[in-house]
């Protein structure tokens, strides 16, 4: 297994490197649309309100391949051409978005309404309130769930491979074609996953702890 | 965050160690071609995305094709016209471990014999001469192999064929996306995330007989003839295998295979592809 990683050591790094960044920019770009969408569902607004809701059931209830595959072979057959990097990054934030927006959305909703009633009792706009009051309360409720998400959304962004994304897993796959060193191949990918996430996991643990 | 990453490190050295002994495990070997002979029957791994070679009919769900019809009559003349064969959908990435995970007997899916597969497969005489080439739209300006080593390019190929190996030595300077069937190289072409797709002639114009928009150019390449393979060691299986390609080649079943499948392809070299 070692010798599988040292004789290719520079094709898993760029596969490992590639796979961080996908994940970092999905990871940014999902929490923030899905935060956006999670508050727009708590709207009033009947119109707003429904378009998150349509937006999240559909992304959520899509294969996150299904969206990557129309990202790089459909979208570029009227628009523009996207690589397939671009395709898996969009694939990969759109579907995780939709559930981060279903986590927060909860936990927006778990906070007590007289929290948002006092704030606005006391002078706060809406979007004080929510910036101030109700958000930061609703964040800590959810980061065991929200950490989950982060550790799926990595483990997803393994869909690069099927676009060509030369990600951890295209470069594990074009490897173990290559050399038929199937198992220490995909073992060595699969060592390689873990040290992105398993930090993360305690990371999300060490926070929840720290804030309860 | 020291002891974090401790943990961290301690778990991960676990796992390694979980994994390493894992991975010794070997599986004793059988013998492929006594099992078979018992059972008259032979599990095929074989293509479902290719057509010419091995296509799934939508309308009826059977795979067909000229690497299918070739080994029905290798099984029927090895084991006599009651034996079965039975097929197994397999992609370029799965067909070796699936053989030797023992999933499958003998693998007829369009692979080209070369030295590296030679060391872990066993192969049979070649039954198809095979050679690269190029797939691109109408009116492209690539007209062949040379025209395609810029920097710049992206290539379309499949994941663990040998046409992988071929740009890199061939069009150094290209880049190759690779995907994970047919389908998907030819979706991706489509779509313009390449300017070309490579793999063996046969296969090209299967797609391009499909797909009059695209046709193949610059002739073959590469002289890579096709082989059916069976696990490394399974020697018994693929010298009957050998006498069974004999056989039908001398009765003219293979000329017939041949003519069926490949008759009426515009552009096509018969006499390129009778080995």
């Amino acid at each position: 297994m070692i010798h599988v990683l040292v004789n290719n050591w520079q094709v898993f790094l760029s596969g490992f490197f590639n796979t961080v960044l996908c994940s970092i920019l999905a990871l940014f770009f999902s929490l923030v649309i899905g935060s956006g969408f999670a508050i727009m569902e708590t709207f009033q607004n009947k119109f707003l309100s429904g378009f998150a809701r349509a937006y999240i059931e559909l992304f959520r209830n899509i294969p996150l391949l299904v969206i990557t595959m129309f990202f790089y072979v459909v979208f570029p057959q009227y628009f523009f051409t996207i690589s397939g990097f671009a395709a898996g990054t969009i694939g990969l934030t759109l579907y995780t978005s939709s559930f981060i927006a279903e986590t927060v959305r909860a936990g927006i909703q778990s906070i007590d309404i007289g929290q948002m009633e006092g704030a606005r009792s006391n002078g706060l706009t809406y979007w004080q309130a929510m910036k101030n009051i109700i958000l930061p309360q609703a964040f800590v409720l959810v980061i065991p769930p929200l950490g989950n998400q982060f550790v799926n959304l990595i483990k997803n962004s393994s869909v690069l491979a099927f676009v060509a994304g030369f990600d951890l897993m295209y470069q594990g796959d074009s490897l173990a074609s290559q050399t038929f060193d199937t198992i220490n191949t995909y073992l060595v990918v699969g060592v390689l996953y873990l040290i992105i996430t398993l930090p993360l996991s305690y990371y999300m643990k060490h926070l929840e702890n720290k804030l309860s | 965050m020291a002891k974090l990453l401790k943990k961290t490190l301690g778990l991960l050295v676990l796992m390694m160690a979980v994994f390493t002994l894992t991975s010794c495990g070997q599986s004793s070997q059988t013998n492929v071609y006594q099992n078979s002979k018992e059972a008259k029957k032979i599990v095929w791994g074989v293509k479902s995305d290719t057509k010419l070679f091995g296509l799934v009919n939508i309308k009826n769900g059977k795979t067909e094709g000229f690497d299918i019809d070739i080994a029905k009559a290798i099984t029927k003349k090895m084991f006599g016209k009651d034996a079965k064969a039975e097929f197994v959908a397999t992609t370029a990435k799965t067909k070796v471990p699936l053989l030797k995970n023992n999933s499958i007997d003998a693998v007829a899916a369009t692979m080209t014999i070369t030295p590296e597969r030679k060391k872990i497969l066993d192969f049979t005489k070649p039954y198809f001469g095979a050679g690269q080439s190029i797939l691109v739209k109408k009116g492209s300006s690539i007209k062949g192999i040379n025209d395609l080593n810029k920097k710049g390019t992206q290539v379309m190929a499949v994941k663990g064929t040998t046409a992988v190996d071929n740009i890199h030595k061939y069009a150094p300077k290209a880049k190759v996306l690779e995907l994970d069937d047919y389908a998907q190289a030819f979706s991706a072409l489509k779509s313009g995330q390449g300017i070309a797709m490579t793999t063996d002639n046969g296969i090209l114009f299967g797609i391009a007989k499909e797909n009059p928009n695209y046709q193949v150019v610059g002739g073959a390449f590469t002289n890579e003839p096709y082989g059916l393979a069976v696990d490394k060691g399974q020697t018994e299986m693929r010298d009957h295998m050998n006498k069974a390609l004999d056989e039908i080649k001398a009765d003219g079943t293979y000329t017939k295979l041949v003519k069926k499948w490949f008759g009426s392809i515009p552009g096509f070299d018969l006499k390129e592809a009778e080995e």
